[in-house]
Order: C-alpha cells, then structure tokens, then sequence
C-alpha cells in the first residue's frame, strides 16, 4: 500500500489549478492512499479538492510560518511525509514547487523526477516521463529509493471532478520548526499589475521577428486582449528589446503549455518549438509556407501578419 | 569574500537531439557542446562580487572529460581558481548535487552562485539541493540582489511577478537570465586561459536515486491544417477553433 502526499499550493485563498491536476495524478496511482497538505494556508479552501477526489488532507500551521520561507515549507512536508509513512510526495512543478521540492527530496532520502508529463502506475511503482533538452526528447525514469518526489508541470495533467464527491475531512498538523528552518523569507510580492503572465494563461499570443518592431505589438496585443490572452514573445523579439524577458517563451524563456498558443510571424526555431510545443493547441501564422513552425502547428494561415492579424481580432471580437 | 560559481556543459541550443545507441541518452557525436547559457551570468556574478567585496572566485564543474572546455571559458573571463570533478551522470541531479556540496565543504564559501538550470536536463533543482547539503538558504532563479553585511535581499521571478526573498550570508543562488550583462573574454586571456591550472578532484560515488529506461524523441500528433488568408480561411480558422479544437 503506498502513500502519496500532495502538496497543495494557494493563490490568494484558493488552490492553484497545478494542485487539482496532481490530485487527480495521484489518484491515478491505483492502490495509494492520497493525503493533500496545506502549509500555513486557509482550511476552507481544501473543501474544494474534495470535488477533485481528495478525501484526506492535513493543514500544517506555526507561528513561524507566517511569512512564506521555502525553507520551513520544506522541512514542514518532509516531516509531514516522514509521519505518514509516504511513499510518494507530488508538487506542481510551479515557480514554488520547483524551489521546494528538491530541497524535500534532499531531506527524505528520495529520488528526485522532476517536470512530469506522464506518470504510469506499474505493480507499486511509477514510471514518469519528463522532457529534456528542452523538450527535445522525453525520458521515462524511476526512482530507486523507497520514497520518491515527483513535480509535475501545469496544464499537462487534467484535473477531473470525480461524481459523488465527499467532505475532505482535514487535521491540523504542528511541524517542529525552528528559527534556523526559517533564514530566509519572502518579504514582498511585486505583481505585474493587470498584465496576465505567460506562464499562467490558458491563450498565448506571441509575436517573433515577423512583427517587425515593438511599435506593432499592438496587433499581438489587440487579438491577446479579444481571447484573454497572455503576450508572449520569441527570443529574437527579446534579444532586440522589442519585448520584456518575461514574455519570453523557449528555451532560455519559458516553457508553456497553455490550451492555445498562437504564434504570430516566428518562424519556429527549434529553441522556441521547445518552449511551446506541450501547448495543446498551436496556431502558427507566417507568410513564409516553408517556415518550420507549420511542422509543429495544428491549424496555419499562410499571410502576412499585418493583413491577418487585424482580421482575425475583428472576427473574434463579433 | 569566498565566492564558487558552478557551471555546466550541454549541447548548443541548436542542437537536433538524436538518441543514442545505448537508448538512454543522446548521440553526441557531432554535437556542439557549449558553456550552459544560464552561467555566463553566473561567472559574470561572480566577478562582480568579487570586484566588490574582494576575495576569489572559483569556477566548478561536474561533468565529462570535455567539460574541462567551460572552466577554460571561465578562467578567461576571469576566475581565479578551476576545479573539475568527473562525474557524467546527467540523469541524477543528486549525483552531481553531492559533488558540488562536497567541494563547497573543503572551501567554505560565503557566496555559492549557479544558473537557474542546465539547458540538458532542465531540472531547476540545484541550488535548492545544494542549499539542502549545505545547510544554506537559497533562492532560486534571482534575476537582482543586493548584498549589504550579511543580509541579502534578491528578487526571484515567480509566475506573473516577483518575490522579494532576504535571507543572511551564506547563501545559495541560482541566476535567471537579465542578473547581469556578461562580459567577453578578450582574446589575450583566452590564449593564458589555456595554459592556467585545473584542479582536478575524484567524485562523490553515490548510487544513483534514479534510472532511465529509455529515451525517445517527441512525436508530433499535429492535425496540420494549413489555410490561405483570404476572408474565407481566417472565418474558417475561427470556426475550427470553435468546433474542432474547442479552445475558444
């Protein structure tokens, strides 16, 4: 019988999305009991992963853990995992979950897999598949330790409501915490105000050298803002400060995998394909019919984005 | 201040990614290795401590044989000491955590600095595993710090924003691309580069806490759909992502 602890991470005071899908992963591991933990979170919150399957869940909570410090966060789930005997720990491979997770494995002893995209359950054991080299190939790997820590990246796994849903019935859980857990802490957050990051969004739009200028990202912008999208550039765009690093998407940006991602004159260089190419779906609009971001695209137009991209905002927008 | 930097060697960015005969890992012949992107800035960083507070810079490394280029590259732009540990196992961040740690404990540095990740096996795991072996706070992908006594104050990004995270001296980093502007090594150092030492250490055996059973190459399950741009195309590219694909 294995035990799989899920670390589940807030967003103000809800769950984040990559806690639901790694619910849903780990009870995808048949014959394992699935226990989530919450650290220094709102109780209430974990109701709603008992529509996702979770019927189990420890809230940890100490004083020293009013300030998030990814250290006594770590310490706190590895104790935790250490009391329940758990075979497993899963995180969402978040900008949270990979500062933390390997520090837990670090301190279980455990085989370290991180940035899984498929996870099989064999007699006991997991197999996972993560990408390298940027997602130019895929690795399927295990552990050869007791327990395992596994990350898994957002918007690969689904998360499913399952039917008869029950009350997560939740403990409190008091972790041994010193002040040496605690030397570093976040002391601010600074949001990039009103502006919806690549790494979160369900639409990308992202424009590369075909747009010829910052001054014309405005065409990116205006079919962004009709779908909800977040602006993502390719490195080219970034490299001559038309766009901010942060929307950078590829290999030395990062890497997204969004429901769309629609790419708007790039060319597809294999280091931006690496960065894109987990989206579920990819537009690519290009004038050159040749270009190899075509190779990886689900649906293409043939243009120039000037003529296309203003026609296509127009159409969404009605 | 006793600064380590460590780096790593992986293939150019360019690279077409084929796997190898043993089906694990990647065929290397004909491939380009290159110092990893992320640690220009961090050689760069630890120039730039040094420049300020004094003391030296050691470069480190993990890796194959050829790894031994990258600490050229860094003595070049200017580190004061090299050390190489052969160690090749990519598949484990651990394996290679482990060594780092272990060439930490003989220097006691004030300051470890790293990339955010190695553009190989992209784990973003070793300045978290490292800091863990240390018994050192770290932060990951910081992007401006800002030392003053022994109180560090660094912004990291995080999804849609940053963190600021102040933690004490010493201290682990990982660097995100923007920390800094590096520096080209000039020609004349890169020719006395060659002829400088390089410390050559016996790796930690540990077993490793992973395996690899096997490796492939993505397969693309594209639909591939490619239309004109007329009226009519862009209408049905819409229609197509609201009946087909669904995402709309």
């Amino acid at each position: 019988m294995s035990t799989i602890v899920v670390y589940l991470e807030q967003k103000g005071n809800e769950l984040k999305r990559s806690s639901l899908e790694a619910i849903t992963a780990a009870l995808g591991v048949t014959g394992s009991t699935v226990i989530g933990l919450l650290v220094g979170g709102d109780a209430p919150s974990v109701q709603l992963a008992g529509e996702y399957g979770l019927k189990e869940c420890a809230v940890a909570n100490h004083d020293l853990l009013q300030a998030y410090s990814s250290t006594a966060v770590s310490a706190t789930i590895a104790e935790f995992a250490k009391s329940v005997g758990a075979t497993s720990v899963f995180f969402g491979a978040t900008a949270a979950g990979k500062e933390i997770s390997p520090r837990v494995s670090v301190k279980l002893n455990a085989g370290f897999v991180p940035d899984c995209v498929a996870l099989e359950a064999n007699s006991g054991s997991i197999v996972a598949s993560r990408p390298v080299y940027a997602g130019k190939a895929k690795i399927n790997m295990a552990v050869t330790t007791t327990v395992g820590v596994y990350s898994l990246r957002p918007n690969v796994f689904t998360a499913r409501k399952v039917d008869n849903p029950t009350a997560v019935s939740v403990r409190e859980f008091t972790p041994t915490l010193s002040a040496h857990d605690c030397r570093m802490k976040v002391t601010n957050v600074l949001r990039n105000e009103g502006k919806l990051d690549v790494s979160e969004a369900d639409i990308i739009v992202s424009g590369g050298r075909g747009m010829k200028g910052a001054e014309n990202f405005h065409l990116v912008e205006s079919l962004g803002k009709v779908l909800g999208a977040a602006v993502g550039a390719s490195r080219a765009v970034v490299d001559a400060g038309w766009r901010p690093h942060g929307e950078q998407v590829g290999q030395t940006g990062k890497t997204v995998s969004p429901n769309l991602y629609i790419a708007c004159g790039i060319s597809g260089a294999v280091q931006h394909l690496a960065g894109m190419s987990s989206s579920k779906v990819i537009v690519a609009i290009n004038k050159d019919k040749d270009a190899p971001i075509f190779k990886v695209a689900d649906y293409g137009i043939v243009g120039d984005v000037f003529d296309v991209l203003p026609k296509l905002t127009a159409k969404l927008t009605h | 201040m006793n600064i380590l930097v460590c780096i790593s060697q992986v293939p150019d960015t360019t690279t077409k990614v084929a796997v190898g005969t043993d089906g694990k890992t990647i065929e290397k012949t004909g491939v380009k290795f290159i110092l990893n992107p992320y640690d220009e800035f961090t050689i760069e960083e630890g120039l730039r401590l040094r420049e300020k507070f004094g003391g030296s810079v050691t470069a480190l490394t993990v890796g194959g044989d050829t790894a031994k280029e990258i600490l050229r590259t860094a003595l070049a732009m200017g580190v004061d000491k090299a050390v190489f540990v052969k160690d090749d196992n990519r598949e484990d961040s651990y394996s290679v955590a482990v060594n780092i740690a272990e060439v930490a404990k003989s220097m006691q540095p004030d300051v470890v600095v790293l990339g955010r990740q190695s553009i190989d096996y992209d784990s973003f795991a070793m300045a978290s595993m490292v800091g863990e072996l240390l018994d050192m706070p770290s932060i990951s992908v910081v992007s401006k710090w800002n030392i003053e006594g022994n109180t560090v104050i660094a912004e990291r990004d995080i999804e849609g924003g940053k963190e600021v995270v102040e933690t004490t001296l010493p201290c682990v980093i990982s660097a995100q691309k923007g920390l800094n502007d590096p520096r080209y090594p000039k020609l004349p150092d890169i020719m006395k580069a060659k002829s400088k030492p390089i410390e050559e250490r016996t790796g930690v055996a540990s077993s490793s806490r992973v395996q690899t059973f096997s490796m492939e190459l993505p397969q693309s399950k594209r639909v591939g759909k490619i239309l004109g741009d007329t009226d009519t195309d862009i209408s049905e590219l819409v229609r197509l992502l609201h009946e087909e694909a669904k995402v709309i």
